[in-house]
Order: structure tokens, then sequence, then C-alpha cells
């Protein structure tokens, strides 16, 4: 035990060519003992997971080491012919990757995925044993019909069983180490605890040691030891996991730490004082102001909602499929309300209904008190559109990578004719600099922002035409903690500039708790709870919303 | 390194500049762009732009004036000098007949080069609308127009251009050959394009673009159809030859344009009988159309890279 299994000294990677070579890693330096859990946290482009792959030697592209050491059980990694390193791999230390979907081969069935890595790996030759050790593999990952789940293929598993198999596998061999590069991000938030369960009782049992690389960093510290805290390829703090999250030092940690929702409890607060009061006269306005709630239409209303698809079974038959089940609830002017669900919960689907891009089924949608729910003659849709606009979860596929800044956000001011071509180019500035992007801005392309900015520009292009709802699709779930805090709270301040009502989609809770005022759960299409965010977080009702609760990583840490 | 050979020290890096401007901060910059002259910035700066343009530059300048290249009569031509080698003023040599070699590949170069352009727009106008309309619209109109392109797909398009120019022998004419052969051959094109449609399709700034209010036919106009066609310029560029080669054939087969009207592909087709005597007679018109084709294809795959946002920025 006084000896670290794993050392990394100085490691530096450069990519490119080697004329202009781009450093990504600066001298990182750590080790990590048998047996420990160690997390690495940081975000995109940290280089948490080049460290990773440094380790392995597994570098993408034109990535190679080009100063320090990795030992690995006293042998020098980075000065191992390929032939060794591969021995090494699977054997010495396990690797589980982010996507359990694209890690699987689908072409082929898991059995003969787990035997081919079981047989790489040397734990067993015969073909008796390899089968043997194969169905123990599956029977490991909690597959309790183990034999019969080997001729399946990998559609035929969820992405949680897919995860459990892909850690089994790692497992296979015994190493002493196992790399999980964010081997949850991909999944749901309640299958994302029962994998990081099974990953510790494997390991505690194994006694491997673990290097888990995750941007969460209430992750980190509910299921690692110690905490390494990267930023742009150096390490900034490192430590003990609850002395970070109780006592961070550097600048940065301390930054991490206060925008990580899954560690917050409060709702963001605006800086503009005067419009404070939107947003509490939304949560409080059943108690505070009655006689002038009456008065006040709920800006989104919908009762009963209801969609079916037909799934095509055969040529001409079909099957129904429920997404949304009679959902209703109300959204107050000024006010956000939060849709949480798992994926599949039908809360997209509800979005999609309320912007008007598919029809209901059955039920009513009400805006501004106006009914929505049945066709509309265009002028009245194109009134519609004018209200409401929509902010989706991918940064990169929600801009067209062929136009330019500018030519996105002015284009509702162009589809609804608002203006000539000289005070479009100033509203678009305008939108530019209360997204806080700045006007320069204007006549770049997509491709060369990074997500956070992307989905500034796309707030932007919602802000255009002043509308009074947007419907914000996942809107930041596949930002970084910092910038996701930053967006959120662009967003509040913009509602209590402008008065907005927010329908806020997202499968995070803690999101919802430091974002909206009301919040609904979804499960398979109905909603099960709702409520004030204050009374579902304390005093959630049905089970379903509890596991959504315990799922937020990290939640009871600081409490 | 001494605090990490501790397990339980608590390390801090030194302090550095990590503001949030710093951390998603945008490099701005004031000069004016659009779609077009960002396309020419940079293309302006890629030697394989300057070659492909001047060596297609130079094709169309000899398809139009044949006449500022030689002053050889290509119909005039003597048996005496059949398969004869280079001479003087003569630097191809003498087919079978006795004619100029040279100045029949200059004079081809028109009824080649109208064919093969004709042909591809043909395809490209028919493709593309078969393959946009059933792509974005899917449905039944895909259905539709899906099949009636897999039933064109199954004819071979030179079988169906033989029957066609048959059928219409006295309209033996660049048109009708251009009209004979992309009638058939656009249905590659329609597939290659419905299916990037169809991936587009689902993206999200087409769905941002419908909740702005955009009709469907401005979104597959704007949105759509801007992102699929990339591999469609490469497509199209690689049927140029295909065509060439197809009227060649046609010719051959006596269905094409009529023996008085000279091209390349004439030319092949007639040298074919002569490879062991005198290869260069076929050598020589298959080089003007394999130069021809390869200066469209670097010109298309140069435009295709141009006009991309992502892979200027990546050079």
């Amino acid at each position: 035990m006084s000896k670290p299994i794993l050392s990394v000294r100085d490691l530096r990677v450069a990519f490119g060519n080697k004329k202009a070579p781009v450093e990504a890693l600066h001298g990182v330096s750590l080790d990590i003992w048998p047996g420990e859990t160690v997390a690495i946290v940081g975000e995109s482009g940290s280089g948490k997971s080049t460290t990773a792959s440094a380790i392995i030697n597994l570098l993408p592209g034109s990535g190679r080491i080009t100063g320090g050491s990795v030992w690995f059980d006293d042998v020098d990694v980075s000065s191992l012919s390929r032939a060794e390193i591969e021995s090494l791999r699977g054997k010495g230390i396990g690797f589980v990757p982010q996507d359990p979907m694209a890690s699987l081969n689908p072409v082929w069935s898991v059995g003969f995925q787990v035997a081919e890595a079981v047989k790489a790996n040397g734990v067993a030759t015969t073909k008796k044993e390899v089968r043997e050790r194969t169905i123990q593999v599956l029977r490991d990952a909690g597959l309790s019909d183990a034999e019969q789940r080997l001729k399946q293929f990998p559609h035929q598993f969820s992405g949680g069983m897919k995860q459990r198999a892909l850690i089994a596998m790692a497992l296979a061999a015994n190493p002493k180490l196992l790399i999980a590069d964010e081997p949850t991000s991909a999944l749901d938030v309640t299958v994302q605890r029962v994998i990081l369960d099974f990953l510790s009782s494997m390991t505690r049992e194994t006694q491997t040691a673990v290097l888990l690389i995750t941007h969460d960093l209430g992750l980190a510290a509910e299921r690692a030891e110690r905490v390494i805290v990267m930023y742009r390829g150096e390490i900034v703090e490192a430590g003990p996991s609850l002395e970070i999250l109780q006592n961070p030092i550097h600048p940065y940690t301390k930054r991490l730490v206060a925008a990580a929702p899954s560690l917050a409890s409060r709702r963001i607060e605006s800086a503009v004082v005067e419009g404070r009061s939107a947003v509490d006269a939304g949560a409080t306005v059943s108690e505070s102001v009655p006689a002038h709630a009456a008065e006040v239409v709920p800006a989104i209303e919908i009762r009963d909602l209801t969609k079916v698809y037909p799934i095509r079974s055969g040529v001409f038959s079909s099957v129904d499929f429920t997404a949304v089940d009679h959902a209703s609830f109300v959204v107050p002017r000024g006010t956000t309300m939060a849709l949480v669900g798992e994926s599949g919960s039908g809360k997209s689907t509800i979005a999609k209904l309320i912007l008007k891009l598919e029809a209901p089924t059955s039920g009513s949608i009400q805006i501004n008190g106006a009914d929505t729910t049945n066709d509309l003659g265009s002028r009245d849709a194109l009134r519609l559109r004018r209200l409401m606009q929509p902010v989706f979860q991918d940064p990169y596929g929600s801009l067209d990578p062929l136009r330019s800044i500018e030519s996105i956000v002015s284009e509702p001011l162009v589809v609804h004719q608002v203006g000539d071509h000289k005070s479009r180019h100033d509203r678009v500035s305008e939108l530019l600099d209360q997204v806080s992007l700045g006007r320069g801005i204007a006549h770049r392309y997509p491709n060369e922002l990074s997500g956070g900015q992307r989905q500034r520009v796309a707030i932007a292009r919602a802000l255009a035409l002043k509308p009074e709802i947007i419907v914000l699709d996942e809107a930041v779930s596949a930002l970084d903690v910092l910038v996701q805090d930053q967006v959120l709270r662009l967003l509040t301040e913009l509602q209590t500039e402008l008065g907005l009502t927010y329908l806020f989609i997202t499968h995070d809770l803690a999101v919802v708790r430091v974002a909206a005022d009301h919040v609904s759960v979804m499960e398979k299409g109905k909603i099960v709870e709702s409520g004030t965010v204050d009374e579902i977080f304390a005093n959630p009702s049905q089970e379903y919303t509890r596991k959504l609760l315990d799922a937020i990583p990290g939640a009871n840490l600081l409490a | 390194m001494s605090d990490y050979l501790t397990r339980n020290d608590h390390f801090v890096a030194p302090d550095a500049d990590h503001s949030i401007g710093e951390v998603d901060a945008v490099a701005v910059s004031d000069k004016v762009s659009n779609l077009w002259l960002d396309t020419w910035r940079d293309i302006r700066k890629r030697v394989l732009f300057w070659v492909s343009a001047v060596v297609v530059l130079l094709i169309v300048i000899v398809a139009l004036f044949p006449g500022l290249f030689t002053q050889v009569n290509p119909t005039k031509c003597v048996l005496d000098f059949s398969n004869a080698g280079p001479a003087v003023g003569h630097p191809f040599g003498y087919d079978k007949q006795g004619c100029d070699v040279f100045s029949r590949v200059i004079h081809g170069t028109n009824a080649s080069l109208s064919v093969g352009l004709l042909t591809v727009l043909i395809s490209t106008v028919v493709g593309v609308t078969f393959g946009a309309l059933g792509g974005f619209y899917g449905k039944w109109i895909d259905a539709v127009l899906s099949r009636v392109g897999d039933i064109f797909f199954s004819i071979p398009y030179i079988l169906a251009a033989v029957v066609i120019m048959s059928v219409f022998s006295q309209y033996r004419n660049v048109l009708m050959v251009a009209v004979a052969i992309g009638g058939f051959a656009w249905p590659g094109v329609a597939r290659v394009l419905r299916s990037e449609i169809l991936r587009v399709k689902n993206a999200d700034f087409v769905t941002a673009s419908t909740a702005l209010g955009r009709s469907r036919v401005k979104t597959l106009f704007l949105h759509v159809l801007p992102n699929s066609i990339a591999p469609l310029i490469v497509l199209t560029t690689l049927s140029l030859g295909g065509a060439i080669v197809a009227e060649a054939t046609l010719s051959f087969l006596g269905v094409g344009l009529p023996g008085t009207t000279m091209s390349w592909g004439n030319d092949i087709s007639a040298a074919q009988s002569d490879i062991r005597t005198n290869p260069m007679t076929l050598i020589y018109p298959s080089m003007a159309l394999t130069i021809t084709v390869l200066a469209f294809i670097m010109l298309g795959e140069v435009l295709r890279d141009a006009l991309d946002p992502q892979a200027r920025a990546a050079r």
C-alpha cells in the first residue's frame, strides 16, 4: 500500500504537426494508490480525457507524449513498444468508454464481443473456459439471464445494461487500475446512480484502483476519495474530495463549486433589482395578490393534452404509442415552469405540441388565453410564432452551419418583415450585446464558436422578435458547468428585464432548483407530480420524484 | 513534485487569470463578410483553384473559338497521310482517314463539352427536384417519387438512350443526345440528395426555421438544400466524364451525333480499330477527355471546400 500503482510525472502531450505543435497538457503529475478512487474534474478542453488516453497510450489523431513519464506498476508505459502496451491494456489497466451506445459493435452479438475481450486478455483459452468466463462476466454485470443474453445484439440492451456489460468487460481480466472516462454522461440520471453504485461495488470487491474522469464536481466528490481539478491542461487544485468541496482555494475551483447546480440550493436571482417582483409575483401569485391573479391570464395553459404516435409494426398495421397522456399544467406569466423526466418520458413532445410543431391527438392548449389547439389560419399562426420561440438542446445542431451569425439572428426579423435592412442590423447588434457576445461576432460562422457561445446565439435568435414565451428544450444540458451557470444567469436576467415566461424542459433536477419556479415531473407520458420547486424538493410525494432527487450526485455532501 | 508524494495533501496551483470573459471569450473581428465574399477570399489563395480554373477556361475558349488554335481544316482529309506520324504543323499526326488529329481534337471540343454539360444539367435538375421533394416531404410523395426513380434506375441508361436515339433518329443533335442520356442518368443524383436531405431535415436549425414561421418550401430552399448539396458537387463533376463517354458510345453504335459532327467520342470510337497500328489516334482525344473531366472535378472539390465555413476554418 505504500507505493502508488500509477505515477504520472510532468506529463506533456501535444497535438498537431512537428512544426507547430499545440500543447494540450502542460506537465501533469498525479499518483494513484492501489484500491483508491481518484477523480479528475474539468470542463471540456481541460485535458482530462487527454490525460486518461495518454496513460494507456491511446491518444487520438496527431496527439503524442512530448515529455514526462507514466509509471504503472514500476514500468514506464511511455517507453513500451506497441505490443507490450497492448498486453498491458485490459490486463493491467481496464478502460470504460464514455458512450455505451457507440462502444459496442451493432452487427455482432454481445456474447461474441465479450468473448473477444476475454480471449484478448488471456484470462481463458479453451472454448469452454471462454464461454464460462463470458457468462460469468455478464452475470457480474447484473444480467440474471446471462446465458440467453449471449446471443442478443447491442440494440436489445438498454443503455444502462450496455454500460454495465462494458464495465464488467473492463474488469474481466482483474486489472489493477480502471479508467472510466465520463462513464455515465450519456445515460439517464437514475441509471447513472445505478451504474456508479455498480462500478464502486465491483471495484471494491477486487481492490481495483479507479481513475474517474468527469465534468461533474458533485459526482466526483461523492464517488472519489481524492479529486484533481484540471483547467486548460494543468492541475489547478488537488486534494481530498470533501476538503476541495468545502474549502476550495484556487479561484477556478471556487467558481466551479459555486456554479455546480448539483451543489447549489437556491434559485439564481437576477442582479436587476427592480425587475425582481416579476419572479416573486409568479412564485407567490396565489397567496399575496389573489385579487390580481384572477384577472391575469396564464401564459401557457394545457388541459388533458394527449399525443398518440402510430408505430408501424407491419406493412399495413400499426401499434399506438402514447407519448403524452392527459397532461395538464398552467404556467403563470413571467415565471419559469420546469418539465422534468427521463428520456422518453414525453417532455420534449409536450414542447413540440405547444410550439405547434406537431398536432395533439386530444386536449387543449391555450397561449395567453387564446386557444391554439387546432389549425390556425396562416396569419394567426405567424402571430403565434412571434409570441413564442424555442431554444434547442444541441448548440451544434440548432444553427445553420452555412450562415453567418448575423444572418441567423436576423432571420426571424426577415421572416416577419420587421424593419428594413438598417434597423435589422441594429437590432442584431443590440441582441448580441444582450446575450453578452459583442457585435463583432456578427460576421463569424457557428463552427468558430464554442457550445456556450452558440447557445447564446440561439437565445439571441429566440429573443429577436421580442417574444413573451420561450420554450427551452434541454437548452443547457450540453454545456459546461461554468457556461451553463452563465447562460442560466443570462436567462434569469432577461426574464426579469423583459418579463419572459419560460417553459424549461430538462432531465436534470439540479438545474431545476437553480432556474425554475414551478416544476412538473413526467413519467411515461404522464405528469406524476407538480408544484413549486421548493415544495417538490422539500417534500416529494412520489417515489419516482424521490428517485430523481436522489440521483443528483453530491446533493447531500454540503448539507 | 513533492505535493503528490503524500496522499492527502491539498495542492493548489498558483493563481492565473481565469476570469469568466476568458472562459468563454470570442475573438472578434470587424471584417465585413458574406458567403460569396468569404468564399472568394478563401478560394483565391488555393493553387488548385487557379490551375483547374485556368484549364476549364481554356477548354471553354477552345470550344467556342477553335479557329484560334488551329488553321488546319479537320474535314479536309487526304488518304495519302493515312495513319502518318507527326509532321510540321500537324503535331498529333494523322488518323486512318488521313485527317489531322490535333485539329479534330480542337474542333471536337465544342460538341463533347456541350453534350457533357447539358447532360449534367438535365440530370441534376431532374434529380434534385425528385430527391429534394421526396426526401423533404416524405410520406406518399416520397413513395411515388422514389419508385419512379427506381424504375428509371433499373433501366441501364445507355440502353435507354440507344432506344430513344433510334426512335428519334431524325433529331440527332447535341440537345437530343443530352436529353437521352440525362433523362435516364438522374436517379443516382436523386438518391444521393434524398439521403442527405433526410439527414439534414431533422436538424434543430430546420425545426427552428419552422418555429420562426418560415414556410416549408422556403425552409427547404434556404436551409435544407444548401446543407445537402455538397456530395452532389462531386457526383455531378464525376458524371460529366461519364456523359462525354456515353455520347462516344452512342456515336460508336451509330445512333449518337451524326458522323459529320466532330466530337471526341466519335474520334475515340473510330480509333478503336487502329489501337494496335496507330494508338496515338486513340490516346489524344482520350487525353483531352481526361484533362477536361479532371479539371471539372478539381474545380468542383475546391468550390465545395470553399463554400463550407467549417472546411474554410480548418485551413
